[in-house]
């Protein structure tokens, strides 16, 4: 544990990328093999399960502390991570310990089933006794979600470096479904074994957003260009008459959407696709907000299947036959891809359909243009394709690792935008902690009496400068009218510019609207709140879509009551 | 009812027997002053009176003002009032003034702290019937280590850099936290440079203490001299182009908010050290318990959440609105200071 807490001092004391990997493969270097799968599982979000819930240990924390629950969670609100509270607030132990963090791990997977009492005195006693940085770690490991400013890629750049394995080929052996208990690192890292990779997918290849002009990318006629899909990037693999879905995130969500089962047999074993997990409503693309209903779920409901089913867009093959293809150029890949469309039943449109025999598959269409006008003019036709914009993927180019440049471009659609009224305001987490950075917006509405009120739409914690969020900040503390715990709301006086991505009609939000990725654009200044966009002013925003019109929400309504 | 020994005006702390103010905030006509900090003595007011200690620091940011100076524990007395100047810890001739009429006593801290840094005469507790206290730092998360281990971690953290041919920046206000950093760094281990912010106060402050030597970086300064040693600035050249001549440096900030990692990680500074001249939690509660006062009013900090928590032990306690202090968060790294005035424009 002990040297486990210095590395995460470590890495807490710099801010600078290379000393960080310098930190971790030192580490890496030096550490016991459990322990290193074990700082590996942490650092790629592999915690184990929860053995304490957080309601126990703010409790036990504020008891052992001896403060009032209410001034515990005060602390919490303005420190802004429970682990960091906690070990702020219980008296200082001083010693250091000496059992190794596999142990501790051991430890936490054992807690989970006891008794309450027993779970008590095991915090008590290593909240004691261990220093702020050992008490720090340890209770971080128990709430779990070790954010510390360590990305996966970064751990992978150091465990490379540490142990001379490529970067790329690390990051393969790394993913996917393994169990930090069970595995050695011999087996996780070291060695080469063939059966491992059944479910492993590819590093996905992530495009960059175009800079400047999409002129500068060259002769139109190197590219080829689809719709920029807006659902979940996933991989689909079919090896050994097996199925896994991966998702971008590097989760295995196979469970989530047994829909693809169907895949395993019309589509040979060997054979990796990668495209865009949809909502297929009545014979029509859905929007995300559909597919929000889906992404939680970890059991999925018959009803749900027939409510909001999923197809795969898909728009590149990485494994053919049981060989990685990856060094194929575009072009070649689509060839085998379309291929293999001709060779299964896929889905055909129109809502009337009988889908039995149909895979949930459908093919990402690719599009050549002559020249990059009939490009854009194509990109101002996405909101209408259900896409948020195009993506530009050169006709040559191979299927890369990670975010590159060059290759592969998205270019998106410029945001939609409104004037909204702050209302509501919450200090943010780790390096905005203790300032009010996460902010809700409203928009005019006429009630009942027909008087204009405010009605909340969205919550937008990003796109102000560190100098504006500093300035509102301070103006929200002088102009705060209640507290709710640690919400605020706050005198309707400034209006921003609120820039996001899509938008459909939602039953879940109270103003009727959700709206993805919404963002703070500019403050304006210059308006006052009357000046405000109405609620009017963003439904008239929403494209018109058989299943989305607000006939159709009522009409569903109706049928549900 | 009667009028109340001190109020809070719109002005600033009002003693209307005396017609005098504490620290107050607008221009007046007589102002008592606890400490030289910029939120504490402002612009404007016709007389000050203040420590002795504080006359040079108040004439170096504010020019020739009236100004008069008093000893520890000397008592003065306008329109019937008694006053009096008490150590406060915080800095050099940081006081607490003490306000006593018709068998009524007063206490108003300023800002301050218990422990002794070596450097400000150390605080003393007063009793009190009301005790009109900061609270910067007023939740159970604020837990101080004794000044000798930090300063042990400073001076590892400035030789482990010479060892790696860094140059170690370290950031602290340059009245009070710049003098008291000076103050126990090692100087063995190199040279101490300074910001021209730092070295000017530091020389009005030569007179009353001891610093080691310290150097002022200047056009002429040459980049290989300063290489491993040690540089002391203010907050606000953090960032800045002055700051570009120390390359290749890593950054530090000594502050009560490093107790936070977000507050660190917000400002993008390697190393924080935990080192603040307010009171922490418990120093907090300590020094309250200690002035026997039963009404207690808070002034800037954490106030609405200490204040609940001093009414739930018993006390008689509330919050008053000042202009002290920023906010309730480090907004800036200045630890409730807001003003930078004239040290380092437009960074």
């Amino acid at each position: 544990m002990k040297q486990f807490a210095t590395l995460i001092k470590t890495l807490d004391s710099t801010n600078k990328t290379t000393k960080k990997v310098e930190a971790l493969a030192n580490y890496f270097a030096r550490a016991k093999d459990a322990d290193k799968v074990w700082t590996i599982a942490i650092l790629s979000h592999r915690r184990p399960p929860r053995p304490v819930n957080t309601t126990l240990l703010r409790e036990w924390a504020a008891e052992l502390a001896n403060i009032p629950l209410w001034l515990f969670e005060e602390s919490y609100h303005i420190v802004g991570d429970l682990a960091e509270t906690i070990a702020l607030v219980v008296p200082a132990g001083e010693t250091s310990s000496e059992k190794s963090l596999t142990v501790f791990l051991e430890e936490m997977i054992a807690l989970k089933p006891k008794e309450e009492a027993d779970k008590k005195a095991y915090l008590f006693e290593n909240w004691r006794q261990l220093n702020y940085y050992e008490r720090f770690v340890f209770t971080k490991l128990i709430t779990g979600g070790f954010r510390i400013g360590v990305s996966q890629k970064l751990m992978t750049r150091a465990l490379s470096k540490a142990t001379g394995i490529d970067e790329d080929v690390l990051a393969y052996k790394l993913m996917g479904n393994w169990d930090p208990n069970t595995i050695s690192f011999q087996d996780l890292v070291l060695e080469e074994k063939e059966s491992d990779y059944l479910s492993k997918p590819y590093p996905f290849y992530l495009a960059y957003a175009v800079e400047g002009e999409v002129e500068d990318l060259g002769a139109v006629s190197n590219w080829s260009f689809e719709h920029k899909w807006d659902g979940i990037r996933c991989q689909v693999i079919i090896r050994n008459d097996e199925l896994f879905v991966w998702s971008r995130g590097e989760e295995l969500v196979t469970d989530k959407y047994p829909e693809f089962q169907k895949f395993v047999g019309p589509i040979p074993n060997g054979t990796v696709l990668d495209g865009e997990l949809l909502p297929y409503v009545n014979g029509e693309l859905g929007t995300f907000n559909d597919l929000q209903t889906r992404i939680g779920r970890k059991t999925v409901s018959k009803n749900l299947l027939v409510k909001t089913p999923v197809i795969l867009k898909a728009y590149d093959v990485l494994e053919w036959k049981g060989k990685d293809i990856r060094t194929k150029t575009f072009v070649e890949r689509r060839k085998i891809l379309e291929q293999l469309f001709r060779t299964i039943p896929v889905i055909s449109g129109g809502a009337e359909q009988d889908r039995t025999e149909q895979l949930p598959l459908l093919l990402s269409e690719r599009m050549e243009f002559k020249s990059w006008e009939e490009v854009a003019q194509e990109r101002n036709r996405a909101r209408e394709m259900r896409s948020e914009g195009l993506m530009l993927k050169r006709k040559d180019s191979p299927y890369q690792v990670g975010r590159k440049k060059g290759d592969w471009w998205k270019w998106k659609v410029d945001p939609l935008t409104i004037d909204a009224v702050l209302t509501y305001a919450m200090r943010g987490h780790g390096r905005r902690s203790n300032l009010f950075t996460d902010y809700t917006f409203a928009l005019w509405q006429e009630n009942n009496e027909g008087k204009k009120e405010l009605v909340t739409f969205a919550k937008a914690y990003s796109g102000l400068t560190d100098k504006e969020f500093k300035e509102v900040d301070a103006w929200i503390k002088k102009n705060t009218l209640e507290r709710f715990g640690p919400v605020r709301s706050v005198t309707p006086h400034h209006v921003f510019e609120i820039a996001f991505e899509g938008i459909a009609f939602s039953k879940r939000h109270k103003s009727g609207v959700a709206t993805r990725f919404p963002r703070i654009l500019r403050w304006r200044k210059d308006k006052k709140i009357e000046e405000a966009n109405g609620l009017e002013d963003l439904k008239a925003l929403i494209s018109p879509s058989p299943q989305s019109t607000p006939q159709k929400e009522e009409e569903a309504k109706n049928t549900k009551e | 009812m009667n009028t109340p020994l001190l109020q809070f005006t719109h002005r600033g702390i009002y003693c209307a027997p005396a017609k005098v103010y504490l620290d107050p905030w607008k221009p007046v006509d007589k102002a008592i002053i606890s400490h030289g900090h910029a939120d504490h003595s402002r612009w404007g007011h016709k007389s000050y009176i203040t420590h002795h200690k504080n006359v040079p620091i108040v004439k170096h940011r504010l020019g020739d003002v009236n100004i008069t100076g008093k000893a520890w524990g000397e008592t003065f007395t306008i329109n019937g009032v008694t006053f009096s100047l008490h150590p406060a810890g915080h800095i050099i001739g940081s006081s607490q003034i003490r306000v006593a009429h018709k068998g009524e006593v007063w206490v108003f801290t300023g800002d301050y702290k218990l422990e002794d840094d070596g450097l400000a005469t150390p605080y003393e507790s007063i009793k009190c019937h009301t005790f009109i206290t900061e609270c910067t730092f007023g939740l159970p998360a604020f837990l101080w280590t004794p000044q000798k281990e930090v300063f042990t971690d400073i001076n590892q953290w400035w030789a482990e850099n010479k060892a790696n041919g860094q140059t170690s920046v370290l950031f602290g206000y340059s009245l009070g936290k710049a003098q008291r950093l000076l103050k126990h760094l090692d100087p063995s281990i190199g040279k101490i440079y300074t910001h021209g912010a730092v070295e000017n106060m530091t020389a009005v402050l030569r007179p009353l203490a001891t610093f080691p030597q310290t150097e002022l970086i200047t056009r002429d300064t040459k980049k290989e001299d300063i290489k491993g040693n040690m540089v002391i600035a203010p907050p606000s050249a953090h960032g800045s182009t002055w700051i570009r001549k120390m390359t290749p440096f890593v950054t530090a900030s000594a502050s009560g908010w490093m107790a936070f990692r977000g507050a660190r990680r917000r400002r993008a500074i390697d190393k924080g050290f935990v080192l603040s001249d307010h009171c922490d939690w418990p120093d907090l509660l300590k020094a309250i318990k200690n002035t026997g006062a039963e009404k207690i009013i808070c002034t800037h900090g954490y106030t609405d959440i200490f204040s609940k928590y001093l009414r739930e032990l018993g006390y008689d306690a509330r919050t008053e609105q000042t202009q002290y202090g920023e906010e309730e968060g480090p907004v800036s790294l200045e630890e409730g200071n807001t003003e930078l005035t004239g040290e380092h424009a437009n960074q």
